[in-house]
């Protein structure tokens, strides 16, 4: 009766729906099947039930989903495979400017390329992923652990080398597609780099050689000059030693 | 052989029946206590009388403050449900003890009393809301042998007393000393007083039928069984089917419960009258309001429902107040139901359909119970009863939805102080 007052009064400013029924408000009977069917359903169907009850169930976690930063090192020693350089690219672009390096350095003040202290305090970051993002040497990246609460706001959110260091393989496992992709990159580079370093070693071998061969024809061609008139050296052979 | 024989015997002698009578009588165990021992004890007859009356008395509040606590926790969990969540499940196995760490949060609670508030009022309002509820919780007819209080007015004092609780709540909200107890306790004045009137009209029929007041006398009339297996609660009369729809429908709204829930509206007027409350006198007004939900849910099944008398013959033997609190039961589920699919009114909804619907409604059930009353008993009565009770009742009905549906508000609201 309620309702049905209602629905004149909607309809007298927009086009009446169609509208189907039986009994006056009707549309409250089928609000109460509704809602018996989603009290009834949820004792035997997972969807009418979709609670997750947080902690002795999960769900899982997106592998896009990320929160603060962590340090990637190589290998199984994480002092020594740390990829950082310390070059503090990521301390200067960090909006809220939460991460504070110092360089190591030996004893005659020459850098080390590695950092001595590397500190992220956690109740600052925005988790915006901006060192992430700036990070030429793929050390940096997103973890995904969010239960990280503690009872110091100050000492125990302020996470140093020992606490923000992990392994390849942990990036793996909680980004495996980045992961790869940045591990295939870095191989590439590498090879890329091996074959540099090879074809630079091979440059220099042949230059050697070269120079060698030159030493020698020198030597022989003031033979030879005296020989035969002074040829003089073809073009091809002086655009190789270029 | 003899001694398993025996043990046969005795098996035999302790059957289901003699089982469900030892249930039926349970209710009255604690008086029966305080009888003997003050027979034993030779104690005056005035000590005893006052001693059985303040058992009862117990019996009734330590029951439904038990209830009080299992439909605040099954309240929770049948509206979670609904919404496809799981409710309290924390505090013990499925939550149980979740009405525990309610009241020890309850308790524990700073009591704020606002600088505005007039001290005394402000006390006595959550004490004088439960207070009505228990006197009419003590009326009732739980069981053939369970009436704590047998009044001969039974009916008269239930509705005298249930008419205290508006003014607890107007006193609460008044002295509290702030706007929005105040504008709850207005709103919930206004829609008790109103749904008051199809309350008691509704009843008249009942009461027609039974030619008693006495509540325990109306659950008798109902307890009898027509064509010796259906039962002759009120309900199942076209007077008592609309009578007791009205009566229902009144009873949520006097209970303050969803979609009549004004006085406490959470998103217009924070808490209503509670809204300055906190500590173990927001615990009461709680507590009264369930309280007051029993009563008034316990009326229900009374009046209509049958009170304590089994639907079929031949059902008897299930002790008589397990029936009632199985009504009971079925009745606040339904509450429950509704709470959780109906959205709250507005209030000129509220005052158009109590006046305008429910009042002409019951007040037309009060001559169809006289018609009824006179076709007389039996088969062929009943057949003419029913023929001249519905086309009595129904023409009207379709009367009043059609002039209801015609427009009385205007179409666009009309404001006229916010423009
Ligand atoms: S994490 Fe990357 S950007 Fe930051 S200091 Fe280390 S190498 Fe540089
Ligand atoms: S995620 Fe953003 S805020 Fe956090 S350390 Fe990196 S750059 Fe700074």
């Amino acid at each position: 009766m309620e309702s049905s007052a209602n629905t004149e009064n909607a309809t007298a400013s927009k086009p009446p729906a169609e509208q189907k029924w039986i009994l006056p408000g009707w549309g409250l009977y089928q609000g109460l099947v509704v809602t018996a069917k989603n009290f009834i359903q949820s004792y035997y169907k997972k969807d009418r039930l979709t609670t997750v009850q947080y902690p002795e169930e999960r769900a899982p976690i997106s592998p896009n989903f990320r929160n603060f930063p962590f340090l990637v090192h190589d290998g199984d020693d994480a002092d020594a495979g740390l990829r950082c350089t310390a070059c503090s690219i990521c301390e200067k672009s960090c909006p809220p400017q939460c991460i504070y390096i110092v360089l190591d350095r030996d004893e005659n003040g020459k850098s080390k390329k590695r950092p001595k202290v590397f500190e992220i305090d956690l109740s600052v970051c925005m988790n915006c992923g901006i060192c992430a993002e700036v990070c030429p040497f793929d050390s940096i990246y997103m973890d995904n652990e969010f239960e990280l609460s503690k009872d110091d706001r100050f000492g125990d959110m302020l996470y140093g080398l020992d606490r923000l260091v992990k392994s390849t393989d942990y990036h793996a496992k909680i980004r495996p597609e980045q992961a790869a992709a940045v591990a295939a990159s870095r191989k590439a580079a590498a090879e890329k780099k091996e074959a540099a370093a090879k074809a630079k070693a091979e440059r220099l071998k042949k230059k050697a050689e070269e120079a060698k061969l030159k030493k020698e024809q020198e030597e022989k061609g003031g033979d030879a000059q005296d020989d035969a008139d002074g040829t003089p050296t073809p073009p091809s052979e002086k655009g190789d030693t270029k | 052989m003899n001694f398993l024989a025996n043990q046969v015997d005795l098996s035999n002698a302790v059957d289901a029946p003699a089982i469900w009578t030892t249930l039926e009588a349970l209710p009255q165990l604690p008086n029966r206590l305080v009888e003997w021992v003050g027979f034993q004890m030779n104690a005056p007859a005035w000590l005893a009388t006052l001693l059985g009356m303040l058992v009862s008395a117990a019996v009734v509040v330590g029951v439904f403050l038990t209830c009080f606590a299992l439909v605040s926790l099954v309240e929770r969990k049948t509206l979670a449900r609904i919404q496809n969540r799981y409710g309290p499940n924390r505090v013990g196995p499925w939550g149980l003890f979740q009405p525990v760490a309610d009241g020890i949060k309850m308790l524990t609670k700073e009591d704020i009393v606002p600088d505005k508030a007039e001290k005394l009022l402000h006390l006595i309002a959550p004490i004088m809301i439960v207070i009505p509820a228990v006197l009419a919780l003590g009326v009732l007819p739980y069981g053939k042998e369970w009436v704590p209080v047998n009044l001969e007015l039974g009916l008269l004092f239930f509705f005298a007393v249930g008419a205290m609780t508006e003014l607890s709540v107007f006193i609460a909200g008044w002295a509290s000393g702030s706007k929005f107890p105040m504008l709850g306790s207005l709103r919930a004045i206004s829609q008790m007083v109103s749904y008051e009137l199809p309350l008691l009209i509704s009843a008249i029929g009942v009461i027609m039928m039974t030619g008693s007041m006495s509540l325990p006398s109306i659950v008798e009339h109902q307890s009898q069984y027509n064509f010796g297996f259906i039962s002759n609660w009120n309900i199942f009369t076209p007077w008592g089917l609309v009578g007791g729809i009205v009566f229902f429908i009144a009873c949520i709204a006097e209970a303050n419960r969803c979609p009549f829930d004004l006085p406490e509206g959470e998103s217009e007027i924070v808490a209503g009258h509670m809204t300055e409350y906190s500590g173990f006198k927001y615990a009461l007004f709680f507590m009264g309001e369930y309280l007051g939900l029993f009563a008034i849910s316990g009326l229900f099944i009374t009046l209509f429902l049958g009170g304590w008398s089994a639907p079929f013959a031949g059902l008897e033997f299930v002790p008589s107040w397990l029936w009632f609190f199985g009504k009971l039961v079925c009745v606040i589920m339904t509450m429950l139901w509704i709470r959780g699919t109906w959205m709250r009114v507005r209030m000129d909804q509220l005052m158009r359909f109590c006046w305008l619907f429910l009042i002409p409604l019951s007040l037309l059930t009060i001559p169809a119970a006289g018609i009824w009353r006179f076709c007389g008993d039996g088969f062929l009565a009943g057949l003419l009863g029913w023929g001249v009770t519905i086309p009595f009742l129904i023409i009207p009905y379709i009367i009043i939805t059609v002039i209801l549906n015609r427009r009385l508000a205007p179409a666009t609201r009309q404001y006229h102080f916010a423009e």
